[in-house]
This record gives C-alpha cells, sequence and structure tokens, in this order.
C-alpha cells in the first residue's frame, strides 16, 4: 500500500474532517487548556520572590518529601506485588482466576473517598487489622504507614495491566530454547523474561508513582493532615485555597503540574518502549 | 470481533515450562494475599460498616433528603459528563484516526492531560477562572451566573476528570477498523452521516460503551476536583461522595458506609460490565489493554 495514493484519497474520499477536527479543539479548549492556562499565567502576575517563597516554604518542602516518598515507597511495592500478581494471574491456573482477574480494576472504579474511609476503618487503632497492631504499638491509620497504605490501594491495577499484555505475549520458543541450552528454571526468569519484562514494569512503575503523587481523596481520611508530617502537597493547596490564598495554591500547584508534566513525558518514553518490545 | 476473542485470556496456561510446584503454590498464595488485604477487605468492609446497625439503619441512611439529594446531583452532572465525553470522544477518534494531519501525536498527548493533573488543581484551575477572585469572576457575577460553588462548576469539574476516557477506548478500536469500509459506503453513494450510523458505529460500540462505562465511573465517583469547586451546600451542592465525607467527619459512621455502598454498588456494576465488554471486545482490547490502563485513574 502506498502512503502517496492513500493519504489524498482519504482525505477526499471520507467527509466530516473540518468539523470533527474543529469540535475535537474547541472542547480541548474549553475544558482543558484554557482552564489549565490559569496556572502560569495567574503566576506570571507573582514576583519571583514571591513565588520562591511560597514554593520553598519549610511546610510545603515537607509535603512535597511526604508525598514523594510515600509514592515512591507505594509504588515500589506495587512493582515488586504487581509483578508476582499478573505473572500469576497469566501462567498459573487456579479456581476464581477469571473473577480475582475482574477484581484488579476496583481501585479504578471504586471512588476515592469510599476507599479512604474504608481503609481507615480498617487501620484505625479500634479498626479491624488496627486493633490487632495496637497493642504491639504499631499505628497505621493518621501516619506515614497509613498514607502509604492508600496510595497502594489506588496504584494496584497499573503494574499488574501494564505487565499481563507483556507476560502474555512472551515467546515461549526463547524459554525453550534457554532450557535446552541448560539454563535452570531460576536463570530463565531472571536472566531471560525479566530484562524482557523491564520496559512495562517500569511503565507500571511510573504510572502508579504518577498516579499517587496527586492523589487526594483515598488519603486525606488515613493522613491524619498534621502540618510538616502527615500532609500531602495536595491537602496544601487545598488548605491555601480556603484561606483564599490563591497566590499561594497556585504557585504549589504550578510545581505539581510541573512534575506531572516531567512524569508524562518520562511515561510517554517507556510506552513506546513497551510498544516497541511488543511489536519485535 | 474476531476468532481470537474466545482465547484472550488463554484458559491454559503453558505448563511444560514452569516453576516447581512449591514455587507456584507460593507465588500464588502471596499473590491472592496481597490481593485480598488491599482488594477484597475494603470491600467487604464497606458492607459490614453499612449494614452494621441492620437494614432499618441502611435504609435510613440512604432514603435521607440530604442524600437522595446528592444522588440526584451526582446523577446531573454524570448524565452531562458522559454524553458531552461521548460526543467529543467519537469526534475526537474520526478526525485523528480517518484522517492525516501533522501534530497528531501532540494531539492524542494534549488529551491525555487530564489523567496526569491532580484532581485538586483539576477543581482549582475552574476556581481561578470563575472564583470571585478569578480572570471571568467578576464578568460571572456582573451577569448573575454562579458557576464556581455551585451546580455549573461541578459538572465543568467532573467534565475535565472524565474527559479522556471515552477517546482513549475509542482511538485504539477506530485505528484497527481502518477506513476501508467507510470508503466503500462512501463510493456506493452513502451520506457522510449514513457512513458514520450505518458502518463506523456498529464497528465501535463497543469500544464506545466501555469507554462511557469508564467515563461515567470517573464521573460518579469524583472527589478531590468537585471537594473544591462545589463549596459543599448540604442538599445543593453535595455529590455522593462529598456527602460520604461529611457524614465521616460528622461521626456518622454507619451512614456515611450505607453511602458509600452505594457507590460501591455503582464500581461493582461497572467491574462487571467491563469484564463483559472487554471480551466481546476481544482483540481489540487486548491493543488497547495498556491504554486501558493508564485511562483508569478513578
Amino acid at each position: 500500500m502506498s502512503t502517496a495514493a492513500a493519504s489524498p484519497s482519504r482525505r477526499s474520499l471520507l467527509p466530516g474532517f473540518r468539523l470533527t477536527m474543529g469540535f475535537t479543539l474547541l472542547y480541548l479548549c474549553l475544558i482543558v487548556i484554557i482552564p489549565l492556562m490559569t496556572l502560569p499565567v495567574r503566576s506570571a502576575t507573582m514576583t519571583w520572590e514571591a513565588l520562591w517563597g511560597t514554593v520553598s516554604d519549610p511546610r510545603v518542602v515537607a509535603s512535597y518529601r511526604l508525598t514523594i516518598g510515600a509514592s515512591l515507597v507505594a509504588a515500589s511495592v506495587n512493582a515488586v506485588f504487581g509483578l508476582i500478581a499478573a505473572w500469576v494471574l497469566v501462567r498459573y491456573s487456579f479456581p476464581g482466576r477469571r473473577l480475582v482477574d475482574s477484581l484488579v480494576d476496583l481501585p479504578f472504579a471504586l471512588p476515592t473517598a469510599v476507599a479512604g474511609i474504608t481503609l481507615t476503618a480498617i487501620y484505625a487503632p479500634n479498626g479491624w487489622i488496627g486493633r490487632f497492631l495496637e497493642p504491639y504499638g504499631i499505628q497505621v491509620a493518621f501516619t506515614r504507614v497509613g498514607i502509604t497504605l492508600a496510595l497502594i490501594f489506588i496504584g494496584l491495577p497499573f503494574v499488574v495491566r501494564t505487565l499481563q499484555p507483556v507476560i502474555e505475549d512472551l515467546d515461549v520458543e526463547v524459554e525453550e530454547a534457554a532450557t535446552s541450552l541448560g539454563a535452570t528454571r531460576f536463570g530463565v526468569l531472571t536472566k531471560v523474561i525479566l530484562p524482557y519484562l523491564y520496559p512495562a514494569w517500569l511503565t507500571g512503575f511510573a504510572l502508579a508513582f504518577a498516579r499517587a503523587i496527586g492523589e487526594y481523596g483515598s488519603v486525606v481520611f488515613i493522613a491524619g493532615n498534621m502540618p510538616m508530617r502527615t500532609e500531602i502537597t495536595p491537602l496544601l493547596i487545598i488548605t491555601k485555597l480556603e484561606q483564599f490564598d490563591y497566590a499561594g495554591a497556585t504557585a504549589i500547584a504550578l510545581v505539581m503540574l510541573l512534575m506531572s508534566f516531567f512524569l508524562l513525558l518520562a511515561i510517554n518514553v517507556l510506552q513506546g518502549w513497551t510498544t516497541r518490545r511488543l511489536a519485535n | 470481533m474476531s476468532v481470537h476473542s474466545t482465547d484472550r485470556r488463554p484458559s491454559q496456561p503453558v505448563r511444560h515450562l514452569s516453576e516447581p510446584p512449591v514455587v507456584r503454590w507460593g507465588l500464588t498464595a502471596v499473590a491472592l494475599a496481597f490481593l485480598a488485604l488491599f482488594l477484597l477487605l475494603p470491600l467487604v468492609t464497606v458492607f459490614l460498616e453499612a449494614f452494621g446497625h441492620g437494614v432499618r439503619a441502611y435504609l435510613a441512611a440512604v432514603a435521607e433528603p440530604e442524600a437522595l439529594a446528592a444522588l440526584r446531583l451526582t446523577l446531573l452532572a454524570a448524565a452531562i459528563a458522559v454524553p458531552a465525553n461521548l460526543v467529543f470522544g467519537v469526534c475526537a477518534g474520526w478526525a485523528i484516526t480517518k484522517f492525516e494531519f501533522p501534530g497528531r501525536n501532540v494531539l492524542t498527548t494534549l488529551i491525555d492531560l487530564p489523567f496526569a493533573v491532580s484532581p485538586v488543581i483539576a477543581g482549582m484551575v475552574f476556581v481561578l477562572l470563575f472564583g470571585r477572585q478569578g480572570f471571568l469572576g467578576p464578568w460571572a457575577a456582573e451577569h448573575g451566573v454562579r458557576i464556581v460553588f455551585a451546580v455549573p462548576g461541578i459538572v465543568l469539574a467532573t467534565i475535565f476528570v472524565s474527559f479522556p476516557f471515552v477517546a482513549r477506548e475509542i482511538i485504539p478500536v477506530m485505528e484497527a477498523a481502518g477506513t476501508q469500509e467507510e470508503e466503500a459506503a462512501r463510493v456506493l453513494g452513502a451520506g457522510g452521516f449514513q457512513t458514520f450510523f450505518r458502518v463506523t458505529l456498529p464497528n465501535i460500540k463497543w469500544g464506545l460503551l466501555y469507554g462511557g462505562i469508564l467515563s461515567n465511573a470517573r464521573a460518579m465517583g469524583e472527589f478531590g476536583a468537585v471537594s473544591v469547586v462545589s463549596g459543599k451546600i448540604r442538599g445543593l451542592t453535595n455529590t455522593l461522595p462529598l456527602h460520604v465525607e461529611i457524614l465521616y467527619n460528622e461521626y456518622a459512621f454507619q451512614a456515611a458506609f450505607a453511602v458509600a455502598s452505594l457507590l460501591t454498588f455503582l464500581a461493582l456494576v461497572t467491574l462487571v460490565v467491563k469484564t463483559v465488554v472487554e471480551r466481546r471486545l476481544g482483540v481489540a482490547s487486548e491493543e488497547t489493554r495498556p491504554e486501558a490502563a493508564v485511562a483508569g485513574t478513578g
């Protein structure tokens, strides 16, 4: 098929390019681009000193540390258990596998506020699990551990769902070849299969991390929300908004937005890498 | 639809090359324990807490006027946001997959943008735009239009967060379908709309349903973005997730979980429909699975 011939014929044959493209751009601008542009425009009205003063305030910096740290830990836990779960769900058979597989999407479907109050009910000192931890002096709810648990919950599907199609796609012949050449099963897993999974694995990790950075609903209930200690950055933005400190909120939001852009870029690169792996 | 749709998830695992049984059982146990702790336990907890004081208390909490008002607002916001996003998704899909133009990749990246943005920021930008100190705030006040801390703001924030789902699901499906069938219909004399409704729509209906379901789940469940623009006026600008928060913060735990159970039920319905549609989508969903994962920032 020659693209030179296909391209103009497409244009002449199918109608509606102007209409659909026009509507797409209009809708995109009205709903996404123009609203998001308010952030850089608004912060451009601030002086550099005021902007820097806000985003480098110790309370704000503590919230970045907590948000990024807890998100990293949560994404790492998901990377480890998500890899095991994806492997088990694709490769092994056990009763109820399809049901478990469907349930993996629960964190996508369950409203974050519901997840938040439920996790708090489970891990509060008088909660289902919390009451067994309390005698040992372990507190989960209203601490950083609780925040991390909530972030594990909301990031759980990402690693599993990005790894599953790649594991399904694994070429059995490569495993057979490695085995017949004398590799042990452990050797095949770590030297052949795992390297093949790296791009998708990293993508899943990055997606879970990016999601956790901006998460609000599932975290606020279990966090305790103590300034400097258990206050996440999105909550700090809300606090500033409620005090009508729009400039402060804008400055912090801009930092978060930049982080998200950077992550989106990284994820795009990783996904390109994954797709190329799948294509080969 | 294709012959591959039945073996999307291989029901016969590869047996001749596998780990020793002990390792298999060990890994399965670890995976199931992890999923039970993080998925099953919360699910069970919601319903046990909701019915903890009996069915009568449950019904009372759910049928309370403020809960019903919140339910109405949630349904209203979703009823506006989901169709709007469906129309957008189809338009974007048509423009992106049926034509070639420069900046195609930039456009698809821009459509994904709301996924990358924190829900709090998604709500906040509308406050910056329409709030009292906002860019269009004075204009809105002059014309007596209330957007922020009122229903229009909630609808806007809902559209924003549920925006990419349909387009994301529909683009790979349309891409896979190609343009030949539409071109044939045109050559045979079909009009533009006739071509779309008779040829394109039947090809993309499952993808459309899939995207609509995901978009709806997000629209009804959104908390962060809506919480910023709502102002949380009980009975007026309270959605179901916000109502859960208010009840919870007032220590009305049983009532909070009763309302939360409605949303959990919605989530379960979403999962069931999603599973069914995924099977129907067959191979097409195979290709979109990584995207589906990205899409699901619920």
